[in-house]
């Protein structure tokens, strides 16, 4: 119990008739690296969402680092960092503003915060941009600076939503390369989702499995694909969860991505 | 604090920075100066009323502080999703500094907006009545944008997608800015309409402004301010409490 940082029970949530998270129960151990997979829409973001207390349960329980997170949320807050799938930058501030600010609101206390931001700007290989306003950024560097700054300040959990999603192979093997090490030497504990099913299996110690809100299956990779008699992650996910493309209900907010997409590509 | 700070020093950022936005949105209340100002003043005189580029002026000086301040609030619609919205909300800050600094930053980029259109009315031979009471007019000017950067705030809180915008701009925004007497005295109307102007807070921002600039005011500058100030609380605790219960 006490060795749990993340406990979630029987989290649940409807959006009016619409079930997107189903009566779902899990615990990550501390120091633990735990992969969150599923088909699009299958409500990992949504959980995420519930985690880090943006959004709120219809039902349920969700505790970390020992605080209740729908009731005591500022001591929860404090316990984790974020990177989220969705964009979250200022993109009328420069690469460093947008770090400064961070460091503002986590009230990070170094006596060099301009070192430690130049290095991790420097990890992600954006040091040179470093003073260019985040709009003139491509995708990919945005999503670098994302990660950079949620390495800012070293959280109890740090949740990692899709966090390598369009990056080269190259980025992404030193973005995990330095997790992985946060991990080992920080004790921070994990929590990811990704599509990158090699990715999971390498750095995940346990995964989770979720598909239309429900968990399908919590073990170890090893003991998934023995399960299935698999002999890879991807295919012993799609044994759990089908081969099937995801149709997606269309929501408000999906309306506001395109409409996005399309002002992006001009 | 430091928090609120940055968050107010983010939006003052943002504004110089997108210079071809402030120009754009100087436009309107050109247009209004010039065109209304201008071609309402002779029939303005000889009604005995006075300069008519005079009397408008502390009107569109409103109108863009109510524009910029309420479309600042819608943005939270927007920034909850694709923004930086998320990256306050789940620091350890607590959601009513984050409201404050962001609406402190609001209030004064409207603020700033009227102070350019004030500049700007002098160009086309708008008269201070009395310099000395530039102060008092900047108060107002800020009261007002603090008003709707709150009824925004609450207003973009509430909503999840864009699709209600309309119907507020239509429904909410414009008849505030055309119901307020910005745009003609509340002395001598029909009765139906002088009751409208007087449940409009803007009715209120723009007497006071036009109390301090122009040296006439229909109800009394301590009214308006008493008024506004009743209301400034009032929508910036509507506005934090919507805030508060922003989901994502
Ligand atoms: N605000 C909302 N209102 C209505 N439905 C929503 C809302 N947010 C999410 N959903 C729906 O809930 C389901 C789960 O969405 P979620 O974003 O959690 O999926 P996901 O597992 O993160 O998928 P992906 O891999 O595509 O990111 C989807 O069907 C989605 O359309
Ligand atoms: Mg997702």
């Amino acid at each position: 119990m006490d060795n749990n940082i993340i406990q979630v029970k029987n989290l649940t949530k409807k959006f009016k008739e619409f079930i997107a998270v189903n009566n779902v129960s899990f615990e990550v151990k501390k120091n633990e690296i735990f992969a969150f997979l599923g088909p699009n829409g299958a409500g990992k973001t949504t959980t995420i969402k519930m985690l880090t207390t943006l959004l709120d349960p219809t039902s349920g329980e969700i505790f970390l680092n020992g605080f209740d997170a729908l009731k005591e949320k500022n001591e929860a807050r404090k316990s984790f960092g974020i990177v989220f799938q969705d964009p979250s930058l200022d993109d009328e501030l420069t690469a460093f503003e947008n770090m400064q600010f961070h460091a503002v609101l986590y009230n990070v206390k170094t006596n060099s915060l301009r070192q430690k931001i130049i290095e991790l700007l420097d990890f992600v290989e954006l040091q040179d941009r470093k003073d260019a306003l985040v709009k003139t950024f491509s995708g990919g560097m945005k999503r670098r600076l994302e990660i950079a700054r949620g390495l800012l300040h070293h959280p109890k959990i740090l949740f990692l939503d899709e966090p390598t999603l369009g990056l080269d192979p190259q980025t992404r093997n030193k973005i995990w390369d330095y997790i992985k090490n946060l991990n080992k030497t920080e004790g921070i504990t994990v929590f990811f989702t990704t599509h990158y099913m090699e990715e999971a299996e390498n750095i995940a110690q346990r995964v989770a499995i979720i598909d239309h809100g429900k968990i399908v299956a919590k073990e170890t990779p090893e003991q998934l694909k023995k399960l299935t008699k698999s002999t890879s992650l991807e295919k012993a996910f799609l044994a759990l969860t089908g081969k099937k493309i995801r149709d997606e209900e269309v929501t408000g907010q999906d309306i506001m991505r395109n409409h996005r997409r399309m002002w992006r590509h001009r | 604090m430091n928090a609120i700070y940055i968050l107010w020093l983010r939006q003052l950022k943002r504004y110089f920075r997108a210079k071809a936005r402030i120009i754009g949105s100087l436009g309107q209340p050109l247009l209004f100066l010039i065109a209304l100002g201008f071609g309402f003043g002779p029939i303005y005189q000889k009604a005995g009323q006075g300069n008519y580029l005079d009397f408008i002026t502390p009107g569109i000086i409103a109108m863009s502080i109510l524009f910029t301040s309420v479309f600042f609030g819608i943005e939270i619609i927007w920034d909850k999703q694709f923004g930086f919205l998320k990256e306050t909300l789940v620091a350890p800050v607590s959601r009513f500094n984050i409201m404050l600094g962001r609406t402190l930053g609001g209030a004064t980029v409207s603020t700033l907006q009227g102070v350019i259109v004030l500049v700007l009315s002098t160009i086309f031979g708008f008269r201070f009545h009395n310099l000395a009471m530039l102060p008092v007019a900047l108060l107002f000017m800020f009261l007002i944008a603090l008003v709707f950067t709150g009824l925004g705030t609450a207003i973009g809180s509430k909503l999840d997608d864009m699709q209600g915008f309309q119907l507020i701009m239509n429904f909410l925004i414009m008849p505030l800015f055309f119901l307020s007497g910005a745009l003609f005295p509340l002395s001598g109307l029909p009765k139906a309409l002088v009751i409208v102007a007087s449940i409009d807070p803007l009715s209120y921002g723009i007497d006071g402004i036009r109390g301090a600039l122009v040296g006439a005011s229909h109800f009394n500058m301590f009214v308006d301010f008493g008024v506004l100030g009743i209301l400034t609380v009032i929508l910036l605790a509507l506005g934090a409490y919507f805030f508060s219960k922003v989901q994502i």
